[in-house]
């Protein structure tokens, strides 16, 4: 059976919703510990930088309430002024799994129904130790969906939910990275001292990258090979190039289904040719900061690609 | 209030001294079980309810936007016996009622013989008049009907509505079934329990079988108004169990009188669809212009046979309680037999006579709109407020053809889990009957609806009622 363009877009959009809500879950976390490590000051520099990560640095100067890390907190989990916060990007997964209900496992279902549950009825995120007790439930949720797709048949659905992770997560780890070079050194700190080590620990625990690390490099945290992780390293799940090497590969799922290819297929595969055969050095002629803003337009060019190929609604 | 002792579906009319005949082992299961452990499994199976996002929405209550149909798991039970009675009357009146509405589309025999008076059909706010000369596959118009059933003693039941235009709630036969099977095992070894889950397979069947001439295996869809209906669950429920497409009406396009949907390929050709979206929004060219649910040209495709719309447009007639009053009329009329389920009794107050019993007697009586659902727009005169019972009377004067008056009869009660123990409470039953091409099946169960406050005869889940399973026992089994 062939599946309806809407379904197929709801589906996608579960899948970029729920990496956006883990993603943002993990820079909480992260940026709590960090925080925690540090001076006051520093702690509120740490708050802003993860705004900026997310998009919304101009909160951080915004007029009415002052800013700090509570309102930084509650505007990255709860808000609902904020659509890319946790609460509205897992409201919306779930108005989507609604929506393709009759596509969805029980237990995807499931997951994505608890994963809402799971926060529908915070109103504050409290303390820091409350916050973490949240962040706990909610990592916990997400891994629920992941478990619960890795289940599921092989099929459009399927796809179709692992193609909007791959194009988020893309999307997310490229700004975290462009943020930590380009707005966290704070001035005056000597790159390589006691702070700098804490924030490149945060960037490798957002991405689930410490162990990684270790056992690649088998040595001290470095800045450019922290860079080349996050971008070229296959073997990273949450790096650039693994995103792309799943798009194509998700995209040719269906190209061998239908024998059809389009523009979203070309687009993903000179994406990852290139990532294939980039290495640090050419980070470093280009510019980091401007390679990961390529990415992130290239990745929302895809992003149009897939929706006109698909006939998204 | 309550009425005096009503028939109880355990205990009969012996106020809970002795179990009818062959209710001993569910009498003894629920006295047995420690109350602390039925409210467990209550608690699992609404908790289960909860996660599978089993939920109904409640129109005009923000607050409860999402609430989960209260579940009850002391199950009610039909013998062999009392089945074969009630399958083979709602046999007989679901072609009675396929045959009354094709006719009132065609030929009106019915209202030329002076059975049924012209008004009450052409003047009915249910007719359907863009439909009037429609051919369906097999003249069948009602392919899937829910008929209400209320038992008031051992053999006395009686139909109360017939719903013909979408009737909803069989995913709750389904998924009540499903719980109680998970837990309450011990009650599928006590009794020999006829299986329900054949539903989506007959369902499917159905569909396939009325899709129009020369269309090879043909493609049907469900049409929902969307995920914020409040039948959504069960709209997505039946069609991935029966599955087929589950489509909303932006998916559709007509082109020349054929219907297509919208997938990831390119666009695909329906021939079946059942719609679960009422009349009034199927199609904004000829109905309300301001549908956002429908799909535009649907009703020229439907007209030009290319489409098979179940149920048919126009089979709301059935549904009006003023028609309902002539039912059995209508059954002799088609079956030439009498009717085996009998209606309740009902004025038309559209009658002088009538309308003067009614007002006469309104605080014994329920009144209805003629073209109400949901348990809207009524009145129990018995629990009806003085002031209550005034609005409804000056409404009566007003519009009296808007209202039929039927007696306030002693529903049939069930042992039910309340805060205070297991008490009785009030049933209807609601089994759902499929009409094919190759005929007319129902499945062995249905819905039970339970008025979960005490003395309470409103079932309606939007009016605060639950639901419990239904067991029809196979012929072997122990009950007579």
């Amino acid at each position: 059976m062939t599946m309806l363009s809407r379904t197929a877009s709801n589906l996608y959009w579960i899948g970029r919703y729920m990496e956006r809500a883990e993603f943002t879950t993990r820079l909480i976390e992260a940026t709590i510990r960090l925080g925690s490590l540090s001076a006051h000051a520093e702690s509120e520099q740490a708050w802003k930088s993860a705004l900026a990560v997310v998009g919304a640095a101009g909160l951080s100067e915004g007029a009415g309430e002052s800013f700090s890390a509570f309102t930084a907190r509650r505007y990255l989990a709860l808000s609902e002024g904020n659509t890319s916060s946790i609460r509205s990007c897992l409201f919306i997964a779930r108005e989507n799994a609604r929506a393709a209900r009759n596509v969805l496992t029980r237990e995807v279902w499931e997951a994505i129904n608890r994963a809402w549950l799971t926060i529908r009825d915070r109103t504050s995120p409290g303390g820091t130790q409350s916050t973490l007790n949240l962040v706990e439930d909610l990592k916990s949720v997400t891994r629920g969906f992941e478990g619960a797709i890795a289940r599921m048949l092989r099929t459009e659905a399927y796809w179709f939910m692992r193609l909007g992770s791959m194009v988020e997560r893309g999307d997310n780890t490229a700004r975290l990275l462009d943020v930590k070079y380009y707005l966290l050194l704070p001035r005056g700190q000597q790159v390589g001292g006691a702070l700098d080590r804490d924030q490149w620990q945060t960037l490798l625990q957002i991405v689930s990258g410490q162990t990684a690390y270790r056992l690649i490099y088998r040595q001290a945290l470095k800045p450019w090979l922290v860079a080349d992780l996050l971008v070229y390293r296959p073997e990273l799940p949450r790096s650039l190039r693994a995103a792309a090497d799943e798009t194509v590969t998700l995209l040719s799922e269906f190209g061998s289904r239908s024998g059809r290819q389009g523009p979203a297929d070309r687009l993903a595969r000179r994406r990852l040719s290139r990532l294939e055969a980039g290495t640090v050095d050419d980070l470093m002629a280009v510019g980091l900061h401007e390679t990961l803003q390529d990415y992130i337009d290239e990745n929302a060019t895809l992003d149009r690609a897939i929706a006109q190929q698909f006939r998204f609604p | 209030m309550s009425l005096t002792s009503p028939f109880d579906e355990v205990w009969g009319l012996s106020k809970g001294e002795a179990p009818r005949e062959g209710f001993e082992p569910l009498a003894r299961w629920f006295e047995e079980t420690p109350a602390s452990e039925l409210t467990r499994r209550q608690q699992a199976a609404e908790a289960a309810f909860r996660s599978l996002g089993i939920t109904f929405n409640v129109y005009g209550d923000e607050e409860a936007a999402e609430r989960i149909i209260p579940f009850d798991i002391i199950p009610r039970v039909f013998s062999a016996k009392e089945w074969d009675n009630l399958s083979a009357g709602l046999e007989q009146r679901v072609r009675a009622i396929n045959a009354f509405v094709e006719d009132c589309y065609g030929a009106r025999r019915i209202i030329a013989d002076g059975v049924v008076p012209a008004d009450i059909v052409l003047g009915n706010s249910q007719f359907c008049i863009p439909a009037v000369g429609a051919s369906p596959p097999h003249g069948i118009y009602a392919h899937i009907a829910g008929i209400d059933l209320i038992r008031t003693g051992p053999d006395e039941f009686f139909v109360l509505e017939d719903n013909a235009r979408t009737p909803s709630g069989v995913s709750y036969m389904l998924e009540n079934r499903e719980a109680m099977l998970r837990l309450c095992p011990e009650l599928f070894d006590l009794f020999p329990v006829r299986p329900v889950d054949a539903y989506p397979e007959l369902l499917r069947d159905t569909l396939q079988s009325v899709a129009p001439p020369g269309s090879r295996e043909p493609r049907c869809v469900l049409l929902t108004p969307g995920h914020h209906n409040s039948a959504f669950y069960e709209h997505s429920f039946l069609a991935n169990n029966a599955g087929i497409e589950l489509v909303e009406g932006r998916d559709l396009e007509v082109d020349d009188d054929i219907v297509w949907m919208r997938t990831i390929d390119g666009r695909v050709r329906v021939d079946v669809i059942y719609r679960r979206i009422d009349d009034a929004f199927l199609d904004p060219l000829v109905f309300r212009p301001d549908s956002m649910l429908g799909v535009t040209g649907i009703m020229a495709a439907y007209m030009a046979g290319n489409v098979t719309l179940v149920n048919a447009p126009g089979t709301g007639i059935a549904d009006d309680k003023a028609i309902y009053s002539y039912m059995p009329d209508i059954v002799r009329y088609y079956t030439g037999e009498e009717a085996k389920l009998p209606n309740v009794e009902t004025w038309r107050c559209r009658e002088p006579q009538a309308l003067q019993y009614t007002l006469d007697n309104l605080e014994k009586l329920v009144v209805k709109l003629v073209d109400g659902s949901g348990g809207y727009g009524m009145l129990v005169g018995p629990t009806a407020s003085k002031a209550e019972i005034e609005t409804f009377r000056a409404a009566l004067k007003a519009e009296p053809a808007r209202y039929i008056a039927q007696p306030t009869l002693a529903l049939s009660t069930v042992p039910t889990i309340t805060d205070k123990g297991i008490a009785p409470r009030h049933v209807d039953f609601r089994p759902f009957v499929l009409t094919g091409a190759n005929g007319v099946t129902t499945v062995p169960g249905g819905l039970t609806r339970v008025a979960l406050r005490e003395g309470s005869l409103v079932v309606n889940s939007s009016q605060g009622g639950g639901t419990k399973d239904s067991f029809i026992l196979a012929p072997e089994g122990g009950l007579s």
